[in-house]
């Protein structure tokens, strides 16, 4: 009994650090790969989920709905508004420093909180949308959790490759020149504002899918189930513990974050009522602190970015090393 | 509605607004300017000297007025030791990792003050203040005070600018560090005396807020991007400039409402804030473009 609730826990907790993963690799896009602060997060995460709950969901009172779309539809749906909403952002504010940004994405996350909370005839107002489809929902609880987890492995492992492999791509090494020295790569004539533009619409989509699978994971979607700053703040400790720039460093400050965060959550909870209340704002105190840490103590996170430049190079030397130690030895 | 409504409903609330609106503007303008960043925490900072006013009316059972300075000099000191123990070490590295520190600060000092005095709203005096009328002008006199002391604190803040010795290193650190400090400008305290100054004014812009409506913890982080969006209005460094982007979107946030639905009160900053990107990036005055 008590092995099958433990098992259960695991693959909840397991289900929730696939979601953030996306989102991690979503923010990895912007932030690591190309330096833009998005303090947004949680909105676009927010227009995905509600998205894709309005395009799969049955028909319902006072409400746009009941298109009763394909789950797939809803997940592309999602990431298409997610993009379509980042698009007109960054062509207004990815010209100057990313220091603009942050603050426009502040303002884009607490004007889509706005627009859920008094436009029910879209969101369902405070009640929010319920109904919303379950891929293997019909399945027994567990089975059900378990073929859920499976499927946003494979979503995961696909984001993981896709991103993995643009990277690669002399794409990704352009977003690197940028990121790194901007005058050089637009004296090589790289289109910068361009450039950034794509990779703040592409993780914008990639959050979008997360808030999907959040609220299909849920069944539901409503204005409480996240909270704006804390959510963001969560993604952005996750991604820079993990080790920004680096994809697997974030899927691992995903996993690492999630864990404490949530244990943590189970320890307060035992306190009594006056101090829960107080624990949970310490908890909120600790990551912010955690954050301060580890930009001070080890600003390139658990798994530092990869020298993607050296790679060719690195075999070669070893074997010119060994060429000329042989010509010395003669 | 009589032009005189007009005026009593919605101007006259955009201007007190504005006015507090204009003290946390300055502060972001100070530190974009001379610290070159955008310092997320600044709402909350205003939240902190907001609560800290709040602690001597009722720990010391001082009078408001006398709450005021003693909160300021507390927010001061603190973002001193902000900038001391968190923003300092990163000076070296990109800007915007100082951008990012600063968010964590905003979530830390918000959660200092849910532990502290927790998440019910608190105000400074209780009862209902009835507006006095100056012939058919209708103004409380907290709006009054409001008002003069934010021209007042922004008019020290002017004149210390201008004639001082440090005044003018502060302004020379951001017209460019670097001559500055070729020129003998300490740039460690011009830093110092910057958060030290920006610091008071986020306690003031806290406590008239505050002192107009109420206090929660989420009040200053509200504020910050209408603050954001005046400081960039006026142009970015320009302390003036800050003063008239503040009155400017406190007026036009409170006279919205005649036109899109109340809810949406909020989002005009931020179009305000996009169109001046757009249109114009260094602002009414001419400021700087980070």
């Amino acid at each position: 009994m008590e092995l099958i609730g433990l098992a259960n826990y695991a693959v909840y907790m397991a289900i929730f650090i696939g979601i953030y993963a996306i989102l991690a690799l979503g923010l990895n896009i912007q932030w690591g790969f190309t330096g833009l602060f998005n303090a947004g997060i949680a909105g676009f995460f927010a227009v995905g989920a509600y998205a894709s709950s309005v395009f799969t969901s049955p028909a319902a009172d006072g409400r746009l709905g009941g298109y009763d779309l394909p789950i797939v539809v809803g997940w592309i749906g999602a990431m298409v508004c997610a993009a379509l909403i980042a698009w007109p952002i960054g062509k207004v504010c990815l010209r100057f420093r990313s220091d603009y940004l942050a603050i426009a994405t502040i303002g884009v996350a607490e004007i889509i909180r706005l627009v859920v909370k008094s436009e029910g005839w879209m969101t369902g107002g405070a009640r929010g949308i319920n109904n919303v489809p379950r891929p293997f929902g019909e399945l027994p609880y567990f089975q059900s959790q378990l073929a859920y987890l499976a499927l946003i492995i494979a979503v995961v492992g696909l984001v993981y490759f896709l991103v993995e492999r643009q990277i690669k791509a002399p794409w990704g090494r352009m977003m690197r020149a940028i990121r790194d020295n901007e005058a050089a790569a637009a004296a090589m004539g790289k289109d910068i504002e361009q450039r950034r533009l794509e990779a703040f619409v592409f993780g914008a989509a990639l959050m979008g899918l997360g808030g999907a699978l959040f609220a299909h994971f849920n069944r539901s979607i409503t204005p409480e189930a996240i909270d704006p700053m804390v959510a963001t703040f969560l993604i952005w400790i996750m991604l820079i513990l993990g080790g920004s720039g680096n994809n697997r460093g974030a899927i691992l400050g995903v996993a690492v974050v999630w864990i404490i965060w949530s244990m943590s959550e189970l320890v307060t909870d035992q306190l009594p009522q006056e101090y829960a209340i107080k624990a949970k704002y310490m908890r909120i105190f600790i990551i912010g602190l955690m954050l301060q840490l580890v930009l001070r103590f080890r600003p390139e996170g658990i798994l530092p970015e990869p020298d993607y430049s050296n790679h060719e190079k690195k075999k070669k030397v070893p074997d010119a090393n060994k060429a000329s130690d042989a010509s010395a030895a003669e | 509605m009589t032009f005189m409504d007009l005026i009593n409903f919605y101007f006259v609330p955009g201007v007190v607004l504005g006015s507090i609106y204009a003290l946390g503007a300055v502060g972001i303008t100070l530190v974009f300017g001379i610290l070159r960043f955008a310092h997320l925490a600044h709402g909350d900072l205003a939240t902190f000297g907001a609560f800290a006013a709040l602690a001597f009316v009722t720990a010391l059972g001082v009078s408001v007025w006398v709450a005021l300075p003693l909160a300021m000099v507390a927010a001061g000191a603190v973002a001193i030791g902000l900038d001391r123990y968190f923003y300092d070490y990163l000076r070296e590295r990109p800007k915007i990792l100082t951008v990012m520190a600063s968010l964590g600060i905003a979530l830390m000092l918000r959660a200092i003050v849910q532990v502290f005095w927790g998440v019910d709203t608190e105000t400074y005096t209780r009862g209902i203040v009835r507006p006095e009328s100056y012939w058919g002008l209708r103004i409380r006199d907290r709006e009054l005070y409001t008002f003069v002391a934010m021209f007042a604190i922004v008019g020290v803040l002017w004149v210390f600018l201008q004639n001082t010795k440090w005044g003018k290193a502060m302004r020379a650190m951001s017209d460019n560090p670097d001559l500055a400090l070729l020129s003998g400008v300490d740039n460690r305290k011009v830093t110092m005396l910057t958060w030290a100054i920006v610091g008071m004014l986020c306690a003031a812009a806290g406590f008239f807020l505050g002192l107009n409506t109420e206090l929660k913890a989420l009040m200053g982080w509200t504020m910050l991007l209408p603050m954001f969006a005046a400081a960039i209005l006026g142009g970015v460094g320009r302390v003036e400039g800050a003063v008239i982007g503040g009155l400017i979107i406190g007026v036009v946030e409170e006279m919205s409402v005649l036109v899109i639905p109340s809810e949406y009160k909020a989002a005009l900053a931020f179009a305000i804030l996009l169109l001046i990107l757009l249109v114009r990036p260094t602002g009414l005055l001419k400021g700087k473009v980070l």
